[in-house]
C-alpha cells in the first residue's frame, strides 16, 4: 500500500496513472450527474411549502459540499508535500484551489438564485452562504499569495502553511458565523435549509452527490497532471514522452 | 569537519547546484570561485542549513546538520553579502543583540572586536550613517564575538579598501591557525599568509 | 567560554531590540492611531451625525477600524528584519525561531495595539459610546488586537518574499480575523445594551488562547521558507 502510495509520488508514474482513470472518471460523473438532474427535475415531486424552487439544493447542496471537501483534501496534499516534500502532492494542492473555488462560487450562485426565488432577494446574510462567502475568500487569498511568488518551490510551501492555517481556522469561522446569524435573525426565515426530505426527493440528491464527488476526481486528475507537465516541463522523461511517435 | 556530497539545489526552475561536493577541515579555507549567477550564493546558503539541498548529504562532524539544528548554528558564523545590520542601531548595539542572542557579549568584547576591524570610532554612529565599507567592517566584527569554528564568508571582501581587505585576510589566517575553518565565496583571488586554501570552481 | 543564552534571554533581549527600533522613529509610532482615529471619523461623516444613529453603529466602526489599521501596521513585522538581513541571522541564532518570532510579535504589539486599545475609549466616546461599554471596549480591543497581532503575524511571515506585499496581507488575514470581529463587536453592542457582555469575552479570549499558542509555529514555519 505505501510502496503504490510512493510510486504514485513520483511525477511520470502518477501522469500515467491519472491518464488511465481520468476518463473512467469522467463517464461516471458524466452518467450519474445527468441522472440526478433528471430525476431531480423531472421525477422528485414538488415541495409542498417552497414548490418547485426547491430542486435549485440538488445543485447547490452537492456544491456547498464539494467546497468545503476539496479545501480538505488541499490542506492534506499541502500537509503531505510539506512533510514528504512530494513534488505531486504540492501539484495537488495547487489544482485543489481553482476547483474548489469554482464549488464555492456555484454555491453562491445557486444560494443567490434560490433567495431570489425564496424572499426576493439577490444576497441574504444567511449563516450559510455568508460562510461560503468566506471559504471564497480563503480560496482567493490562496490563490494570490501561490501567484505572487515567482520560485514555484516557495510557492508551494508557504501556501501550503496558508492552507493548513485555514483549515483549521474554516470551523471557527463556521461556527462564529452560525453564532452571529442566530444573533440577528430569527431561525426559520432565511435559514436556506432543505425542506424536510421524503425518500423520493432523496434519491436524485444522492445522485448527485456521488456524481459531484466524482467529478471532483476527474476534473482534479486533469489539473494535476497539466500541473506536473508545467513543472516538470525540463525533465528527461517529457522529453522522451515527447519525441516518441 | 563540514562534509558535503553529491548537493543538487533548484532556484525556481534553474538547476543551480549539480552534484557538488567537498570536504571541509580544521585550519582549511575552501574558496568558492565562480561567475556571477553560478550559485556560489546557493551553496553558501544551503551549507548554512538555512536552503535544505534538493538531493545531497551535507554533513558537520559526521552528523546531518538538518538533524543537528541548533547544535549546528552554534558552531556557526555566517556573514551574508548584505550586512545584517538594523541601520537605526549603533554599530554597538547591532552587536550586542546580534550577539547576545547567542551569548553574552560583554562591552568589552564588543569593543575590542570593533577595533580590530578599525571602526572603533563609529562605535556609536547608527549604522545607516556609515560608509559601505565601514558597514561592512562593523559586519564583520561579529566574526572575533564567541568562538565558531566555522565561518561561511559570501564576499567578505566587498566595499572594503586595499587595507580593509589584507585586514580581513589577516584575521581569516588567524582563525585558521587557531584551528577554524572558512568557507569563502568571493570573486577575486584569496591570498594568505598562513593556512591552507582548496578551491571549488562552479561552472 | 561564555554560556549560551537562554530562550527567555534571547526572547527579551529581542524584544528590548525591537521596542529600541521603534522608539528610534518614534514619529511613526503614531500613524496607525491617528489611522485609527481618522477612519472611526468617515463613518459620521458618510452617514450621518445623529447620535443614535451613531451609537447603532458604533461596536461595528470601533472594531472595523481597529482591524484595517492593526492590518496596515503588520507589513513592518518581519518586512525590515528581512530586508537587511538580520531576520536569517535570528534564524541561524540557534534560539527556536518559534520563541523568536513570539518575540518579536509581542514588541510589535506592544507598540501598535497595546496603543490602540489606550486612545479606544477616545473613538468610542466620539461615536456616543457610554463609559461602562468603553471598558468592555477596551478589554475587547485588548484580546482582540493580540490575537490579530498573532494572526498577522503568520501572514507577514507567509508573505516575506513578495514585493507589495500589505495588501496580499491584509487579503490572508482578513478572512481569518472575522471571528474575533464577530465575538468583539457583539460584546461591545451587548454592553451598551446594558447587558451582559462576558459571553463574547469568554470567547475572545480563547480565540486568543488558540491563536497564540498556535500561530508562532505556523510563523516559524513561514519564516524558514522565507530565508531560504
Amino acid at each position: 500500500m505505501w510502496l503504490w502510495i510512493h510510486k504514485l509520488g513520483s511525477p511520470p508514474h502518477f501522469y500515467r496513472i491519472a491518464g488511465l482513470l481520468t476518463p473512467w472518471f469522467g463517464w461516471s460523473a458524466g452518467v450519474l450527474i445527468a441522472a440526478g438532474v433528471v430525476s431531480g427535475l423531472f421525477f422528485a415531486p414538488p415541495d409542498y411549502q417552497q414548490g418547485d424552487g426547491f430542486r435549485i439544493l440538488y445543485v447547490h447542496a452537492p456544491s456547498a459540499w464539494m467546497s468545503l471537501f476539496t479545501y480538505v483534501v488541499m490542506a492534506i496534499a499541502a500537509a503531505i508535500g510539506l512533510i514528504w516534500r512530494m513534488k505531486v502532492a504540492h501539484a495537488v494542492a495547487a489544482s485543489c484551489a481553482p476547483i474548489g473555488a469554482a464549488f464555492t462560487a456555484a454555491a453562491l450562485f445557486t444560494g443567490s438564485v434560490w433567495g431570489k426565488k425564496m424572499w426576493g432577494t439577490w444576497w441574504v446574510w444567511d449563516a450559510r452562504l455568508t460562510s461560503e462567502l468566506i471559504l471564497l475568500f480563503l480560496y482567493l487569498g490562496y490563490m494570490a499569495l501561490r501567484s505572487a511568488y515567482d520560485d514555484h518551490q516557495k510557492a508551494d510551501r508557504a501556501s501550503a502553511i496558508l492552507a493548513l492555517v485555514g483549515v483549521v481556522n474554516v470551523p471557527i469561522i463556521h461556527y462564529s458565523v452560525v453564532w452571529w446569524n442566530t444573533l440577528h435573525q430569527p431561525a426559520s426565515v432565511t435559514k436556506l435549509a432543505a425542506p424536510s426530505i421524503d425518500p423520493s426527493m432523496l434519491l436524485p440528491l444522492i445522485l448527485m452527490f456521488f456524481g459531484f464527488n466524482i467529478l471532483f476526481g476527474a476534473l482534479l486528475l486533469t489539473r494535476v497532471r497539466g500541473e506536473v507537465l508545467m513543472r516538470e516541463r525540463n525533465a528527461d522523461w517529457i522529453r522522451e514522452r515527447v519525441s516518441q511517435p | 569537519m563540514l562534509t558535503a556530497k553529491n548537493l543538487h539545489q533548484w532556484r525556481g526552475e534553474r538547476h543551480v547546484l549539480r552534484g557538488i561536493g567537498f570536504a571541509l577541515e580544521a585550519g582549511q579555507l575552501l574558496h568558492v570561485a565562480g561567475p556571477n549567477g553560478t550559485g556560489k550564493t546557493t551553496l553558501l546558503r544551503v551549507a548554512c542549513g538555512l536552503s535544505q539541498p534538493e538531493e545531497g548529504e551535507l554533513d558537520w562532524r559526521g552528523q546531518p546538520i538538518a538533524r543537528l539544528g541548533a547544535e549546528f548554528f552554534w558552531d556557526l558564523a555566517y556573514v551574508a553579502h548584505d550586512a545584517g545590520l538594523k541601520g537605526d542601531l549603533t554599530a554597538r548595539e547591532n552587536l550586542r543583540y546580534a550577539a547576545g542572542l547567542r551569548a553574552t557579549a560583554s562591552d568589552a568584547d564588543i569593543s575590542s572586536a570593533l577595533a580590530t576591524l578599525k571602526v572603533a570610532s563609529c562605535a556609536d554612529l547608527p549604522t545607516r550613517a556609515l560608509s559601505a565599507g565601514q558597514r561592512r567592517r562593523v559586519a564583520l566584527s561579529r566574526l572575533l564575538i564567541g568562538s565558531a569554528p566555522l565561518w561561511i564568508l559570501d564576499e567578505p571582501l566587498t566595499n572594503l579598501d586595499a587595507a580593509g581587505a589584507a585586514l580581513v585576510l589577516e584575521l581569516i589566517a588567524r582563525h585558521l591557525v587557531s584551528g577554524g575553518m572558512a568557507l569563502v565565496a568571493a570573486h577575486g583571488e584569496l591570498a594568505l599568509s598562513i593556512g591552507r586554501i582548496s578551491r571549488l570552481e562552479l561552472t | 567560554m561564555t554560556p549560551r543564552t537562554g530562550m527567555i534571554r534571547a526572547a527579551t533581549l529581542l524584544i528590548e531590540r525591537d521596542l529600541r527600533l521603534a522608539f528610534r522613529r518614534a514619529s511613526q509610532l503614531c500613524h496607525p492611531l491617528v489611522f485609527f482615529l481618522v477612519v472611526t471619523t468617515l463613518f459620521p461623516l458618510s452617514l450621518s451625525p445623529q447620535p443614535s444613529q451613531l451609537r447603532d453603529i458604533a461596536p461595528g466602526v470601533l472594531w472595523v477600524a481597529a482591524l484595517l489599521s492593526s492590518l496596515l501596521a503588520l507589513d513592518a513585522l518581519l518586512k525590515s528584519d528581512a530586508e537587511d538581513g538580520t531576520l536569517e541571522q535570528l534564524v541561524l541564532s540557534g534560539q527556536p525561531v518559534v520563541v523568536l518570532v513570539t518575540a518579536k510579535t509581542l514588541a510589535h504589539w506592544l507598540v501598535g495595539g497595546l496603543p490602540l486599545v489606550i486612545i479606544s475609549p477616545l473613538a468610542a466616546m466620539s461615536l456616543g459610546v457610554a463609559p461602562d461599554a468603553m471598558l468592555v471596549t477596551a478589554e475587547g480591543l485588548l484580546m482582540g488586537t493580540l490575537t490579530l497581532s498573532f494572526l498577522g503575524s503568520v501572514g507577514a511571515a507567509l508573505t516575506i518574499g513578495v514585493r507589495r506585499s500589505s495588501v496580499l496581507l491584509s487579503l490572508l488575514v482578513l478572512p481569518l480575523a472575522m471571528p474575533l470581529l464577530i465575538f468583539g463587536a457583539r460584546a461591545t453592542d451587548l454592553a451598551m445594551a446594558g447587558e451582559a457582555s462576558s459571553g463574547p469575552l469568554y470567547l475572545l479570549g480563547a480565540l486568543l488562547a488558540f491563536t497564540a499558542t498556535l500561530a508562532p509555529f505556523a510563523a516559524a514555519a513561514a519564516v524558514r521558507i522565507g530565508v531560504e
